[in-house]
C-alpha cells in the first residue's frame, strides 16, 4: 500500500490541471516508475497523486505537415523505440530510451517523466538536449512552450511549475533531417541501471561525406543539468575527417563541462569519461552517417 | 479510506475486487485473488519477480496501481494453459525439462516474461534472448539454463510456425570451437594493432 493521500484519474489535461490547482499537497503521476518509488522510500509520502496514466490524448507520436515529430509526453519507453516514425527518423532516441531501466520498467515509465523530473542522468535527456526539443506545457494559465535549453533550472529542478502538465514534445524537421546519431551510456551495469554518464551525439556531414557540417554533442550527470559542449561543437564543425582533430575534440567537450563527485563515480574518473565518449560517441555517428574515420572504437 | 469495488480482468475471467485505492497490483492480486505466483521482490521494479502480463506485456506489478489495471488484460503463471490439450505450456514443459528453477522466487516471473518472448513469435538468438530478460533478476541459476529453457520453447513455436531455427548450443568461451577461438584471438590482436578496416 503506498502512502498518499488520494489517487484523482484525470479525465483529461484540463481535468489534471483543475485538480492540482485544487489540491497544494499533490502530484502528477504518470507511468508512476519514479514517483511511486519516491512515495514508497518516504520522500513524497502523504502527496495527493493525480494520475494522467490513462489519458490517451498524451500518447503516441506523430509527423505534423512541416515535418516536425511530435512525441505525446505519455509515451512509454517501449512504443518509442518501436515506433515507425522514430526507427526512421531519430534511431538514436529510440536507442537511448531502449537503456532506461529494464524491459519492464519501459512498458510503463513515459518520456514526459523521464524529463520533467528533472535529473541530469535521465536517458532521454542528453538526446532531447541535442534534438533541441521544445517542450509543451499546459497550466491554469494557458499553454506555453518551452526550449529544452531553458527547462532545467538545477538539479531535479525545472521550470515546469507543479499545476503544468507537460503534454508533448516538439522535435523540429531541422534539428534531426540528415543528422545521424549515436548514444553512449556509461553504467556499472548493463541494465537496470542509472547512467554514471550519458553522451549523445548528432552529426550531419556534407554532400561527399568527408566534411563534418555540424555536430551537436550534450551530456547527462556531467553537469547539474543535462547541457551541451559549445566550444567541442564549435570547434568540430568544417573538420575534414582525415584531420586528427578527436583528441581535441575530447579536450573541448570536457573544458565545457563541471562534472562532480558522487557514489556512483568520482569527478577525476567521469572527466575521463567525458573525453573518451565524446570520442567514441563522435566516431559511431560519423560512421553511420556514412563518413570514414581512423579510430578504434 | 473506504474501498472501491472494481472489476479486473484476469485470467480470462471478470473478477470483482474491493480494492484500496492506494493499493499497488502486486498487493491486490496476492490478497484478494490469492494468486500467489506473484512474488513481492524488491518493491521498486528492479527484480521482476513480481512481473505479470498487461495486454500481453510484462509490468512490474509492485510499482503499478491496481486502479490503473482496469479494462486491461491481466494474465498470471496460474492463467498459463496449452489451449490444446489443457496441459501447462511449452514454456513451463521447457523450465523444468532444462533445470531453470532452482529455489524458484523468479520462476514465475521469468515464464511470464518467456511466455511474452515466445508470443513474439520471432527468432530470437542467444544473445537477444539475453537481453530480453534483464529486467528479471535470478540469485540461483546463472541464467544458463534459464536461456535454454526460453530457447528451447522458441524452437517448439517455430516448428509450429514452420520457421527453420536452430538452438544455439550453450557455451562460455573455454569450450568454443577451436576456428572461434582463432577468430576470437584475431579480433585482440587487430584491436591491439590498431587495425581500423574492423568494426
Amino acid at each position: 500500500m503506498f502512502d498518499i493521500s488520494f489517487l484523482y484519474e484525470a479525465k483529461d489535461v484540463k481535468d489534471a490541471i483543475k485538480k492540482l490547482t485544487e489540491n497544494e499537497n499533490s502530484e502528477i503521476v504518470s507511468g508512476g516508475t519514479d514517483v511511486l518509488i519516491r512515495v514508497r522510500e518516504g520522500k513524497d509520502a502523504g502527496m495527493g497523486l493525480v494520475s494522467i496514466h490513462n489519458i490517451d490524448e498524451l500518447k503516441g507520436i506523430k509527423q505534423d505537415s512541416n515535418g516536425n515529430i511530435i512525441i505525446g509526453a505519455g509515451t512509454c519507453f517501449y512504443n518509442i523505440n518501436h515506433n515507425e516514425i522514430i526507427q526512421k527518423h531519430i534511431p538514436s532516441l529510440g536507442e537511448a530510451v531502449n537503456t532506461v531501466g529494464g524491459p519492464q520498467i519501459r512498458q510503463t515509465g513515459t518520456i514526459g517523466g523521464n524529463i520533467c523530473n528533472g535529473a541530469t542522468s535521465a536517458d532521454s535527456a542528453s538526446t532531447m538536449t541535442a534534438l533541441e526539443a521544445d517542450i509543451v506545457l499546459e497550466g491554469p494559465n494557458g499553454e506555453r512552450i518551452v526550449n529544452i535549453k531553458d527547462f532545467y533550472t538545477g538539479p531535479g529542478k525545472t521550470v515546469r511549475d507543479r499545476c503544468e502538465v507537460c503534454k508533448c514534445f516538439v522535435i523540429k524537421k531541422e534539428n534531426f533531417e540528415n543528422y545521424f546519431g549515436y548514444y553512449f551510456k556509461y553504467g556499472k551495469r548493463k541494465s537496470l541501471e542509472i547512467a554514471t554518464l550519458g553522451c549523445s551525439v548528432l552529426v550531419k556531414l556534407n554532400s561527399s561525406k568527408d566534411t563534418i557540417d555540424d555536430v551537436k554533442i550534450a551530456y547527462g550527470v556531467a553537469a547539474p543539468t543535462p547541457s551541451r559542449a559549445p566550444s567541442a561543437e564549435a570547434f568540430a564543425k568544417g573538420k575534414k575527417l582525415t584531420e586528427n582533430f578527436l583528441e581535441e575534440f575530447g579536450e573541448k567537450a570536457l573544458s565545457d563541462m563541471k562534472p562532480r563527485d558522487s557514489w556512483r563515480a568520482s569527478k577525476e574518473f567521469r572527466e575521463q569519461l567525458i573525453k573518451e565518449m565524446a570520442k567514441r560517441s563522435l566516431v559511431n555517428s560519423i560512421r553511420r552517417a556514412g563518413g570514414k574515420i581512423e579510430y578504434y572504437v | 479510506m473506504s474501498k472501491k469495488i472494481i472489476t479486473l480482468h484476469v485470467n480470462g475471467k471478470d473478477r470483482e475486487v474491493a480494492v484500496d485505492e492506494r493499493e499497488s497490483l502486486y498487493e491486490t492480486l496476492r490478497n484478494e485473488l490469492r494468486l500467489t505466483s506473484i512474488k513481492k521482490g524488491c518493491e521498486v521494479g528492479e527484480c521482476g519477480a513480481c512481473s505479470v502480463l498487461l495486454n500481453g506485456r510484462c509490468v512490474d506489478s509492485c510499482i503499478y496501481l491496481t486502479m490503473w489495471a482496469q479494462g486491461k488484460d491481466i494474465v498470471t503463471v496460474e492463467g498459463l494453459k496449452d489451449e490444446t490439450n489443457g496441459d501447462i505450456t511449452d514454456v513451463q514443459k521447457e523450465f523444468i525439462k532444462q533445470a531453470a528453477v532452482q529455489c524458484g522466487f523468479c520462476t514465475p516471473g521469468f515464464i511470464l516474461k518467456a511466455v511474452e518472448i515466445v508470443g513474439a513469435n520471432k527468432p530470437y538468438t542467444r544473445s537477444e534472448i539475453k537481453e530480453l530478460i534483464t529486467g528479471n533478476l535470478c540469485r540461483c541459476t546463472g541464467y544458463m539454463n534459464i536461456v535454454t529453457a526460453i530457447e528451447h520453447a522458441i524452437k517448439h513455436n517455430m516448428d509450429k510456425l514452420g520457421i527453420p531455427y536452430e538452438v544455439q548450443p550453450a557455451t562460455t568461451s573455454f569450450d568454443l570451437p577451436d576456428e572461434e577461438k582463432e577468430k576470437m584471438l584475431k579480433d585482440v590482436l587487430a584491436m591491439q594493432n590498431n587495425d581500423v578496416t574492423k568494426v
